[in-house]
């Protein structure tokens, strides 16, 4: 299929991109780079937020926490809309890349969310005396970690690798029509049994250095994100080309 | 009237079939033209139940197409559907329902309407006489197979897939089943079957695959 | 008798309406014919209610408190409990098949299904959930409101549970895995069917809460049949 495309055609095949056997090289070269600047981003970030950042007045030093989990937060929904979106690409042109993508970005998606969960209730405990306050955001980030945990499993049910490729994108897609619903309700719920008396998304009066540090962390998550799910998709290329080889051993 | 004045054509092109990362079957092609009877053989696991499936639509093929007519049946969807009668390996038959009402059901589907009178005759003349009110979890497995056969009597498409029919049915009753596709085939029909049993068929076109060779 | 009945005439073809008819009237057939399982999900719901004043103790301030929540997930698990079996056994005999192939859209065979198990498992708790309410010391008005609550409810859970018992299909452990899949989706139904009988026992209107049910059944009834098909093909494939 790939090699009859573009052979006499002069314009430039920008689907080949999307065929797992250039992609392949091209991710290997993104990888080290990526990783990188992650690394030096996410400690430029720790460094504002931890040391650089003034003192709220009102929470002391421990909203400090909110550098993390904000930025966590961010990409626990807006991975999964990421992982959504290359399954329904998967479902519309049945590319393989597609289904690969969505399969890498999970892991990474659900680990954010595993963060902003576990630092919601770290920055609970000094704020509200308890380890877990039903709080809008942090109810919704449970929420959409029960959804992550939805497509890990509906995929490991599946032995065929195409079924499971396919079912969990539909489950990835419907889950991403949820998620605005879902987050709707959990505030609406939230106002109606007056929930937490200081809420998360209450961050202090956001102070330009504040928002500084979010996004430079914000940045180096991305970067992150990018290098560990390509290092998945090239592990994914490996472990089923050797799989597809087989299939014609002529 | 009906399909006979029609002239249809199934053909697949360069269809290749993979099942559980095995390749089964590589660039098959064929065109089967009114009055064909084509006949899959081959050893179980060589595919032939996933070819029925992919000339049925119900597996996508890994590459290649099939066509009716001229046109892909995916695209057809429906419009292919209502020329098909597809009887696979699983009769389709509901167990606490009577042999009439999953008659009058896989009827439904397909479009056509139930005639009481004509249903019951076709059972009797498939020696279902006794069981018509029973629920079919009372019948045997060949009288199970020739409840979902019944169709073949009652419907009017020009398509059979028809996935071991023989299967469980006694020499009588394949006997019978051999006449009818024949009687199909000779009035335009296009049959594509798999069997086991060495089945010889007088029909105006008669064509064997042997797949996994 | 072979000749006789080779010169069918071509009748005209069934309308989609009584294909479709056809397709809601069977399952409820076979249902009757097998009162067992459709009884054994009633019971479940009027079982596990009521075992929570055996918990939490019989304080009617408490337990009239808790009533919205605990039957309407109640409701919720009763309707899920019966989610598997609204495609396996036409999976298992072949009828999915056949059904695949028919000449009417997928979609809307998938959406007879879902009517036919909401009827056979979400309809009776409308009708029997106000009795257990009762038990739970709910006013009269409170006892409109959950039944109104749970008739729009329980057709929104039947909706979006097929998609679950459509991706599940002929997978080990059906089960607990499809109420992996489906309860984190059932959320919102939860939160304004119950929200809804809340905010009639605090004193509210509970019209807010009703018509965001409302929306969300509407978008389970476009949506969710659109994906157990897809979800069905898939598996069949």
């Amino acid at each position: 299929m790939e090699t009859n495309t573009g052979t006499n055609r002069p314009r430039i095949n920008w689907l080949k991109y999307a065929s797992p056997k250039t992609f392949y090289p091209l991710a290997g070269k993104l990888i080290p780079w990526c990783a990188v600047s992650a690394a030096v981003l996410i400690a430029y970030g720790l460094y504002i937020g931890l040391l650089v950042a003034p003192t709220d007045f009102q929470q002391g030093e421990g909203y400090r926490i909110i550098f993390v989990h904000v930025p966590a937060a961010w990409f626990s929904m807006f991975l999964y809309l990421l992982m959504a979106m290359y399954a329904g690409l998967g479902l519309v042109l049945n590319a393989r890349l597609s289904y690969m993508m969505a399969t890498a970005i999970a892991p990474t998606g659900a680990m954010f969310t595993l963060i902003a969960l576990v630092t919601g209730s770290l920055w609970g405990k000094p704020m509200w005396g308890a380890w877990w306050v039903w709080d809008a955001r942090l109810t919704s980030e449970l929420i959409l970690l029960f959804l992550y945990i939805g497509y890990f499993s509906l995929q490991a049910a599946i032995d065929d690798k195409n079924r499971a490729d396919k079912a969990s994108a539909v489950l990835a897609l419907v889950g991403a029509i949820n998620v605005p619903i879902i987050y709707f309700s959990v505030k609406w719920w939230n106002t109606l049994h007056q929930g937490a008396s200081v809420s998360l998304t209450q961050a202090p009066a956001m102070a330009a250095i504040m928002l500084k540090g979010m996004l430079i962390m914000a940045v180096g998550f991305w970067l992150y994100s990018i290098a560990v799910i390509l290092m998945r998709v090239r592990c994914e290329i490996l472990e089923r080309d050797s799989k597809t080889a087989m299939i014609r051993q002529d | 009237m009906g399909f006979l004045a029609k002239n249809h054509m199934l053909a697949a092109t360069d269809l290749v079939g993979v099942r559980g990362g095995r390749l089964l079957f590589d660039k098959l092609n064929f065109s089967l033209s009114n009055g064909t009877v084509l006949y899959l053989q081959g050893a179980n696991g060589t595919g032939k139940t996933t070819l029925l499936r992919t000339i049925c639509g119900l597996s996508k093929p890994y590459e290649g197409n099939v066509n009716w007519c001229g046109e892909d049946i995916h695209e057809l969807a429906e419009d292919y559907y209502k020329h098909l009668l597809y009887i696979g390996h699983l009769p389709g038959i509901k167990e606490d329902l009577t042999a009439l009402e999953n008659l009058q059901f896989s009827l439904a589907l397909s479009g056509t309407p139930f005639d009481l009178t004509q249903a019951t005759e076709v059972l009797h003349l498939l020696g279902l006489a006794k069981g018509l009110n029973l629920p079919t979890r009372m019948l045997s497995q060949g009288q199970k197979r020739r409840v979902a056969l019944a169709r073949l009597w009652l419907q009017d498409l020009p398509l059979w897939v028809l996935d071991e029919p023989f299967t469980a049915l006694d020499a009588n009753a394949t006997d019978m089943l051999k006449q009818k596709i024949e009687a199909f085939a000779n009035e335009g029909g296009i049959v594509v079957m798999t069997t086991h049993q060495e089945v010889a068929m007088h029909v105006p076109k008669f064509e064997q695959l042997r797949l996994g060779a | 008798m072979t000749e006789n009945s080779q010169e069918v005439k071509p009748a005209k073809a069934l309308s989609t309406f009584s294909v479709l008819y056809r397709i809601l009237a069977r399952d409820i057939q076979v249902a009757l014919r097998r009162q067992s399982d459709v009884a054994a999900v009633f019971f479940f719901f009027i079982i596990a209610a009521s075992l929570f004043p055996l918990g939490s103790g019989a304080d009617p301030k408490l337990l009239s408190a808790m009533a919205p929540s605990v039957l309407w997930v109640m409701a919720l698990l009763s309707c899920m409990l019966s989610l598997s079996r609204m495609f396996s056994s036409d999976y298992a005999d072949g009828t999915l098949e056949q059904m695949m192939i028919s000449n009417q859209p997928v979609v809307l065979i998938v959406l007879m299904k879902i009517l036919a198990h909401w009827i056979l498992s979400g309809l009776p708790l409308v009708f029997v959930a106000p009795l257990i309410g009762l038990q739970f010391n709910l006013g009269g008005a409170e006892l409109q409101i959950l039944a109104a609550s749970l008739l729009m409810g329980t057709l929104a859970l039947s909706l979006i549970g097929s998609i679950g018992a459509a991706l599940t299909l002929g997978i080990r452990g059906t089960g607990v895995l499809i109420a992996i899949l489906v309860l984190p989706l059932y959320i919102p139904v939860l939160v304004f069917g119950a929200g809804a009988v809340n905010a009639v026992s605090i004193g509210m209107s509970p019209n807010g809460a009703l018509s965001l049910l409302g929306a969300v059944l509407s978008m389970a009834l476009v949506f969710a049949p659109l994906a157990s098909a897809a979800a069905l093909k898939i598996a069949l494939e």
